[in-house]
């Protein structure tokens, strides 16, 4: 339980690096770090296929896409990036104060929560789930993917016009 | 329901909305493109924490790892269309401020 604490105050002190750093780079960065926590505690939560979806997938894949967009457009002059850094800095100094005492209320307001728990699981296993009683979210998932590669191929086409 | 889940779900509850908040309010300060898609993952993956925290509480961790796997994909595609649309809009106004594609405004 407190090393669950420990991992979560982790989480948030990591997406507030994310946020409030200066270099667009080390943002990319640190939000990468902040999915690695999340696969985690995704993995303690008793999630083990989702973690490693999480942990490849949203650590890897969007890392390196964030990343080869970085390095696409050109890094603004050392001015520029000075002037910005005050701005940014103007605009989210309150960020830390306002989450730490968002959480401290929320933790002081005693919320009674009356859930009901659903019934007891068919099945345990996820991959029984997901190809088995779930076929439909598989297909759902490869037209999604479809659509974004052709959202993709539209959005880079050559124009054919001269 | 045990208390001891019931804590479980507010201590994890809390910290998932501690980093939704984080997510909104990066995507509301900023006028960097890059930098608002970074709070829009931050929103998802509070989003993402939250499936696998109630799946846990009501131990449907099978159906909570199916739907957040699908949810994963559309994450990775909606990310990748989005920055697609950023690189496109830098290659037309050599930007990546949001202030510079107010065309359309009035």
């Amino acid at each position: 339980m407190n090393l669950n604490i420990f991992i979560l105050i982790a989480m948030i002190a990591l997406a507030l690096w994310t946020v409030m750093t200066r270099s667009l780079l080390r943002a990319a960065i640190m939000l990468a770090f902040t999915s690695a926590i999340i696969s985690i505690l995704m993995f303690r939560l008793n999630s083990p296929i989702a973690a490693v979806f999480e942990l490849s997938v949203c650590t890897g894949l969007v890392s390196v896409l964030f990343i080869s967009t970085i390095g696409l457009t050109h890094p603004s002059v050392k001015e520029e990036t000075f002037e910005h850094m005050v701005d940014r800095l103007r605009k989210f100094k309150f960020l830390p104060f306002i989450i730490i005492g968002m959480g401290m209320a929320l933790g002081l307001v005693a919320v009674k929560i009356n859930l009901q728990l659903p019934l007891a699981e068919i099945e345990t296993d996820a991959r029984t789930v997901m190809w088995n009683l779930r076929p439909l979210d598989i297909i759902g998932q490869v037209i999604i993917l479809l659509s974004g590669v052709f959202g993709v191929i539209i959005l880079f086409k050559e124009s054919d016009k001269k | 329901m045990s208390a001891e889940s019931l804590q479980l779900f507010c201590t994890f509850g809390i910290f998932i909305f501690m980093l939704a908040a984080i997510g909104v309010y990066c995507m509301l300060a900023t006028y960097n493109l890059i930098r608002a898609l970074i709070g829009v993952e931050l929103l998802l993956k509070a989003v993402t924490l939250l499936i696998v925290a109630v799946g846990y509480i009501t131990k449907h961790n099978a159906l909570t790892q199916a739907m957040v796997i699908t949810f994963i994909v559309i994450e990775v595609v909606v990310m990748t269309v989005a920055i697609g649309v950023v690189l496109g809009i830098r290659s037309h106004t050599n930007s990546l401020d949001a202030r510079d594609i107010r065309n359309l405004k009035g």
